[in-house]
């Protein structure tokens, strides 16, 4: 617990309000994805409760707060179960990404030579895509492959975040393989795969979490974008925010605006909580930026004057002497 | 290599011929073309038997070469040419540590260990204590559990850490640097091993300190029966606690010899200069200090003959004398005169890319004047400072129609050769007719 609160009582003034927002915003849709099924009033793709179909758009009122959309169903359920896909996706593909990239990133900056080469060529190339049509690419490759809506989507957004892991572990590595203590370890006898995971990995991993939260910021923007675009999940597979805001883009032109305007909050919302936690980590995590609180000091009340000790007493008669030398004022 | 009277011979370490060059990388362009670029002679034809139970101290400048001999000792950098032969104490075979490669390269560390120079990245920094030192014994699977635990208490308090369960949890950064620097001494005597390579440990602590690590140093060379390589460039440690000296410079050892003897009579030039650069605390006892004039030389462009014969005031005619030696006192020339001088000389000849090399031969030409005019420069050179040891070097200089030439004598050979106790690299220790 006193570790979970290190941060709130480490970090002062911007630092941590970035990470206190974030964390509220980021706790609120875990909580909702969690819970999705005692919170949400309907299943993501039921469209009648008893055998009564919903109102086609509805707008929000007491039987549907958020309204309903033009297949049925109604827009704060699927809000709700929203949280629960883009998390879930998220969460797997910044895992998958991380469990990747770290270990790749290790042996290329630990080994170097061709190895190293190669693997920064093959990062470097998937680096130099634009983000979004790599996922596009690899989404529509997986699609035909993986039974699964939810995984398809979380392995193209791994493929597009490993190189970041990737580089920012293989050049901590670089630096750190010159450190004297690897080459004590060597000088020990320890063999490669020793001095990797015992003597590199505890010292090259501090960024990740920065790296991960901030990641799983873009990842929601790229798997709601693959979502309009119609190459992520399916509506009956899991509700998905991209693809309810690319139903309601016809009718915005006619004045429905609940349709859009509730999934795209819940992705903006997420999207800048992720990003605050991400920002606020790194301020806190990174020594360059981190500003630390000063603890104040309390001293002990003045003792009456009646009980001044002899060396009090020559403190406050070199006190007044200097007062007096100041121009008597 | 001659016996000496006052150890028994019984090396467990023998280096023979090592050599130990680096690929000097260059510029962006240089590898672009893929030219060559030079190599730096770190190392370059080192002979020494570390005898057991002595502590050998390894004296030099910085970029002498003494931490690259002290690492390849350990196998921790790959030797070009040579071979390091160790013999260890417990019977099994001995073998070419600058061979050996993997596995039976990591094995024979238990053997040799490394005390480093900078305590405070010596040690995983999230690693703690306990691990740290144990951690020699779990990498080579001496000891686990209980066992594990008992010998790093005992390495602990073997190096003075007491109580030792008081530092098994602390991390490095708790500790301050004498008590990192046991810690990493204690790493090293937890496997046991009978050489211990200790690359300047006490230069990064407080004065209180060193004394006091190597005092215990000492101990644990008593107790443990340890051989130590001290490499240092401190003569005052030196003098303290070695046994015998190897003084280095550029890759080679110029003297070697009991650290009595090098202290007394001191035999080569650079020994001599260096014992004279040690400070002294008595004011009245104020030592002419003729310290070797200019700087170490490029290890990649190592001097002709003697490596110290630019910085030698004993200089012969047969040291090594070269163009490039001649380059440098036409500059030292020109930072003396006034500008106007300067430019008219400059103009005269030309740059000095004629005099960058170290053959026997070289051929200045006239630019803007005539050969007459560039004998003239060099004979007014030469008057200012007669006394000059380049100028025994340089056995002719001719006026021909190509330009002035001239020609240096041939350098002599200067391996370590026996004088008294100790043996020097130097012309002026020619060798034994005997």
């Amino acid at each position: 617990m006193k570790a979970l609160l290190a941060p709130f009582r480490t970090t002062t003034g911007l630092a941590r309000w970035l990470l206190v927002t974030g964390l509220v915003l980021v706790a609120l849709f875990v909580v909702l994805a969690v819970f999705a099924p005692w919170i949400a009033p309907y299943g993501f793709a039921q469209s009648s409760v008893d055998g009564v179909k919903f109102t086609k758009l509805d707008p929000p009122g007491p039987g549907h707060p958020f309204g309903t959309n033009d297949l049925f169903y109604d827009v704060l359920s699927r809000v709700i179960w929203g949280a629960q896909t883009a998390l879930l996706v998220v969460l797997l593909s910044v895992l998958l990404s991380a469990l990747i990239g770290v270990p790749l990133g290790l042996l290329s900056g630990y080994v170097g030579g061709w190895t190293d080469r190669v693997l920064v060529l093959i990062m470097d190339a998937l680096y130099a895509f634009p983000s979004l049509l790599l996922a596009i690419v690899f989404s529509f490759l997986l699609k035909n492959v993986l039974p699964s809506g939810v995984v398809a989507a979380a392995l193209s957004l791994t493929v597009i975040y490993i190189p970041q892991y990737f580089r920012v572990v293989r050049n901590t590595a670089v630096s750190a393989r010159e450190a004297t203590y690897v080459e004590a370890a060597r000088a020990l006898g320890a063999p490669n795969s020793v001095i990797m995971g015992r003597y590199l990995f505890s010292n090259v991993i501090q960024s990740v979490p920065v790296i991960g939260t901030l990641n799983a910021a873009d990842a929601i923007s790229t798997l709601a974008a693959l979502g309009f675009l119609g190459l992520g999940i399916q509506p009956q597979d899991a509700a998905e925010w991209g693809f309810d805001l690319s139903r309601a883009l016809d009718d915005a032109a006619s004045g429905i605006w609940w349709t859009g305007f509730f999934p795209g909050m819940a992705i903006v919302l997420l999207v800048t909580g992720l990003t605050l936690v991400g920002e606020g980590l790194n301020e806190t995590v990174n020594p360059t930026l981190r500003k630390r609180r000063f603890a104040t000091v309390t001293l002990p009340p003045r003792p009456a004057p009646s009980d001044l000790s002899e060396t009090q007493n020559a403190l406050a008669i070199t006190a007044s002497d200097n007062s007096a030398e100041g121009g008597g004022k | 290599m001659p016996t000496k009277p006052e150890l028994a011979l019984d090396p467990v370490l023998e280096v023979e011929d090592l050599k130990i060059h680096f690929a000097l990388r260059g510029s962006g362009f240089a590898r672009l073309l893929g030219r060559d670029t030079g190599t730096v002679r770190a190392v370059d034809g080192v002979n020494l038997d570390l005898e057991r139970g002595e502590v050998l101290g390894l004296v030099g400048e910085s970029g002498s070469g003494k931490t690259t001999l002290g690492r390849a000792m350990l196998g921790l950098v790959a030797a070009t040419s040579g071979s390091i032969h160790h013999r260890p104490g417990d019977g099994s075979p001995d073998t070419d540590i600058a061979a050996l490669r993997g596995k039976a390269l990591r094995q024979r560390r238990t053997r040799l260990q490394m005390v480093f120079q900078d305590p405070h990245a010596a040690l995983n920094p999230s690693m703690d204590i306990e691990t740290a030192v144990g951690h020699p014994l779990v990498i080579h699977k001496r000891a686990s559990g209980d066992e594990l635990r008992a010998r790093v208490v005992s390495a602990l308090e073997r190096v003075g850490l007491v109580p030792a369960e008081q530092f098994l949890s602390k991390y490095p950064s708790d500790l301050s640097g004498g008590q990192k620097q046991r810690a990493v001494i204690a790493r090293a005597i937890i496997l046991d091993p009978e050489v211990l390579i200790a690359d300047e440990p006490v230069s990064m602590l407080d004065m209180s300190v060193r004394a006091k690590i190597l005092q215990l140093m000492l101990d644990l060379k008593d107790d443990l029966g340890l051989t130590y390589v001290y490499i240092t460039h401190d003569l005052a440690t030196a003098k303290f606690f070695c046994d015998r000296v190897a003084i280095m410079y550029l890759g080679k050892v110029v003297e070697i010899g009991p650290t009595a003897e090098i202290f007394a009579h001191p035999r080569h030039p650079y020994t001599q200069a260096l014992l004279k650069a040690i400070p002294d605390v008595d004011p009245n006892k104020a030592m002419p200090r003729d310290l070797p004039r200019g700087e170490i030389p490029d290890a990649a462009r190592p001097p002709r003959g003697c490596s110290f014969h630019p910085r030698c005031p004993l200089a012969r005619a047969d040291c090594g004398w070269e163009p490039r030696d001649l380059k440098a006192l036409v500059e030292e020339h020109w930072t003396r005169v006034p500008v106007a001088d300067y430019e008219r000389e400059h103009a005269l000849v030309g740059g000095l890319a004629d005099l960058d090399h170290s053959e026997n031969r070289a051929v200045v030409k006239p630019h803007g004047g005539t050969v007459a005019d560039l004998d003239a420069l060099f004979d007014r050179i030469r008057t200012e400072n007669a006394a000059e040891p380049l100028w025994q070097g340089v056995t002719s200089i001719t006026a021909t129609e190509d330009g002035l030439v001239f020609e240096f004598a041939p350098a002599a050979e200067v391996p370590l050769r026996p004088s008294g106790p100790t043996e020097v690299a130097c012309v002026l220790y020619p060798p034994d007719p005997s």
